[in-house]
């Protein structure tokens, strides 16, 4: 949040009207407004199927649930409970993630009953043999990126900024992303995820937006098609909630060992 | 022959349960698994085979209330072996209630505790007896009745454990595979208090994160769950170990250092009460290299020095050793993984070697394959009775 204030206040330095911005300034605003409007859902919680395809089309799924407390001044922290496949039931992992610092990840294995701290490097690793990585789950905060806008294009029939993202986190295993937002919502429509050698990876795909509490768009279906395998993965949620009433008790390790 | 028809009534009461379960807000999970062994050296006693097999369940009732501050978790668990008696068995792994106050959580019943952040070897961990028959990687625990009240505070938490009951160590019988010769007569443990296994022990731990590291600091007093051991002879002259049971006082101590790809661990005790006071210490690393090759294959490197000052036979054969191991998750749909692991001592050059490996099939069968190798044992060391069972166990599970 500190550094978003600054990143705000030397905005607020420009000369006003957008003639004198250049394409980074530009995408920066893009990228604050976008937070901006997203910001007072204090926490969540979801279901979520995950579909997983190969590229002969076999399936298989994948069913867990998530819990997100929003952190002012910090990433946000989020549970998540594995329900299916039935071996990994219980099994539950503890982010909490930070913009440009390593995240802070605990993964409790209920067969040992024990709780391991893991290294939060591997953020390009595939989340749950998915074409999602940990860095496309984990929350969108301002500083993970360097910003350019592009251009304006419409996508499905929706005016939308092209926005540049450069991930300035370590282990990113992404040189860039192009990210299509919504002129008149901010939500991220679509995401280009370009990999270490610059070739495209991956493409991200969200729709069926709902809005909670008049104000926050969330995406309930998302897809991810790997342009290099053939695979790609959807990600379905449903029972969304905001506003639980969850409290930072509800984000520490002993709820980790706890969650159900 | 009780634990037998234990098991029998546990696979009979199991089944009503279930369809009971259904009708009602009890969650039921759990698996039921089949395993197969071959021992591929002679046996050092003819009364063992070269071949097992055995079938375990271990289903997993859970209902929760008060909008989840109260819940009852319950996990029998029970085995039939082929060839050892001993090894068929019975356990209430959990059977526990638990309360979640505003920052205290209580709970009141069977549980499983585990503490600690090493890989090759478990030295602070305390609270559970071992369930040696199965498994000697010493992973699988019984179930301690307890009362354990954690109190959450900004500086960290603390648990307060009543331990209500001693648990004796399995161990294979006669003809059980691989075991220790002479074989291990559990039912002739000899106890230093005179409660026995009614004796109430106590223990107390405190835990918190700090940054980039994981502290605890823990407290044990009471009965050992490392037995010693005494020689005998029963009535036809065969010779047979009996477990000794001493009180103790355990002071541990275990940290872990995340640092990118690093992670960075350390476990030592303070024991007194089995002969002389002794230290043990357990501290090393886990570095892993994402994305090997391009992969989603991630490799971990894992590499401890263990030091064991305690008396040879209580505890560990690792007295003076090196672990090194090579895990390999390759993150694909099947959630593959293989880890290969050794332990050298440093003293006497013998290795004790073992692969594991998992993949799951479908949505509900995972199938998986372990191998232990005991190698260049000499006569002194601890492993040398182990030393022509070398092994191959393979597991089929059903999970629901």
């Amino acid at each position: 949040m500190r550094k978003l204030l600054i990143s705000i206040a030397m905005l607020s330095l420009l000369p006003p009207g957008g003639f004198a911005d250049t394409a980074e300034e530009k995408g920066l605003k893009i990228a604050v407004e976008a937070d901006r409007r997203d910001q007072g859902w204090q926490d969540s919680k979801a279901a979520l199927q995950m579909i997983l395809r190969n590229r002969q089309g076999d399936t298989s799924e994948r069913k867990i649930r998530s819990r997100t407390l929003e952190v002012e001044g910090d990433g946000d922290k989020s549970l998540i409970i594995f329900d299916h496949p039935a071996d990994i039931k219980n099994t539950a992992f503890l982010s909490y993630s930070h913009a440009t610092t390593p995240d802070d990840q605990w993964l409790y294995l209920p067969a040992l009953k024990r709780v391991k701290r893991i290294a939060s490097a591997n953020k390009s690793g595939p989340f749950m043999g998915s074409e999602f990585a940990y860095e496309d789950i984990s929350s969108p905060e301002v500083d993970k990126y360097g910003y350019k806008w592009l251009r304006d294009e419409t996508i499905d029939g929706q005016e939308a900024f092209v926005l540049e993202r450069i991930p300035r986190y370590e282990h990113s295993g992404y040189t860039r992303q192009e990210a299509w937002l919504d002129k008149e919502h901010y939500r991220v429509l679509k995401v280009d995820y370009y990999d270490r050698k610059g070739a495209l990876l991956k493409t991200r795909v969200a729709s069926e937006f709902k809005r909670y509490l008049n104000q926050y768009w969330r995406a309930h279906r998302m897809d991810m098609e790997n342009h290099l395998t053939g695979k790609s993965t959807t990600l379905v949620w449903s029972d969304f909630e905001l506003r639980n009433g969850f409290s930072e008790r509800d984000f520490d390790r002993n709820s980790l060992k706890r969650a159900r | 022959m009780t634990s037998r028809k234990q098991l029998l009534l546990t696979i009979a009461a199991w089944l009503p349960l279930s369809l009971w379960a259904e009708q009602s807000d009890w969650q039921v999970s759990g698996f039921v698994s089949g395993q197969a062994w071959y021992f591929w050296q002679e046996p050092l006693d003819p009364i063992q085979s070269d071949s097992n097999v055995s079938l375990a369940v271990r289903p997993e009732f859970y209902k929760a209330w008060n909008e989840g501050r109260d819940s009852i978790n319950f996990i029998p668990f029970g085995r039939v072996d082929q060839r050892d008696s001993d090894r068929t068995h019975f356990d209430i792994r959990e059977l526990k209630w638990q309360h979640v106050g505003p920052d205290w959580e209580l709970r009141v019943g069977a549980d499983v505790v585990f503490w600690g952040v090493a890989e090759s070897t478990h030295l602070v961990d305390i609270i559970n007896q071992t369930d040696v028959v199965e498994n000697i990687d010493g992973e699988d625990k019984l179930g301690q009745p307890m009362v354990n009240l954690s109190l959450i505070r900004d500086w960290g938490t603390i648990d307060f454990f009543v331990l209500a009951g001693f648990r004796k160590r399995t161990f294979p019988g006669p003809a059980g595979r691989p075991r220790i010769h002479p074989p291990v007569n559990p039912d002739a443990a000899v106890f230093e208090s005179d409660d026995e296994e009614e004796s109430i022990d106590l223990a107390l731990r405190w835990s918190h994160t700090i940054g980039n590291w994981d502290i605890g600091l823990s407290h044990f007093h009471g009965t050992s769950r490392d037995p010693r051991f005494g020689f005998d002879a029963d009535a036809s002259g065969a010779i047979f170990l009996f477990p000794i049971y001493e009180q103790i006082d355990q002071t541990g101590v275990d940290a872990q250092l995340t640092w990118n790809s690093w992670l960075w661990k350390l476990e030592a005790i303070r024991r007194t009460g089995q002969g002389e006071s002794f230290n043990a210490a357990v501290g090393g690393f886990e570095y892993t290299l994402y994305g090997l090759l391009d992969s989603a294959t991630d490799l971990g490197l894992v590499g401890e020095y263990l030091y064991d000052g305690g008396p040879v036979e209580t505890r560990s054969p690792f007295e003076s050793d090196v672990f090194t191991g090579f895990r390999f998750t390759l993150n694909d749909e099947q959630s593959t993984e293989a880890l290969f692991g050794c332990t050298l001592d440093l003293n006497s050059s013998s290795r004790f070697c073992s692969i594991e490996a998992r993949r799951r099939f479908g949505a509900h069968w995972v199938g998986s394959a372990e191998v232990r190798t005991f190698s260049s044992v000499p006569r002194l060391d601890p492993f040398f009775t182990l030393r022509q069972d070398d092994y191959i166990q393979l597991e089929l599970a059903y999970y629901f």
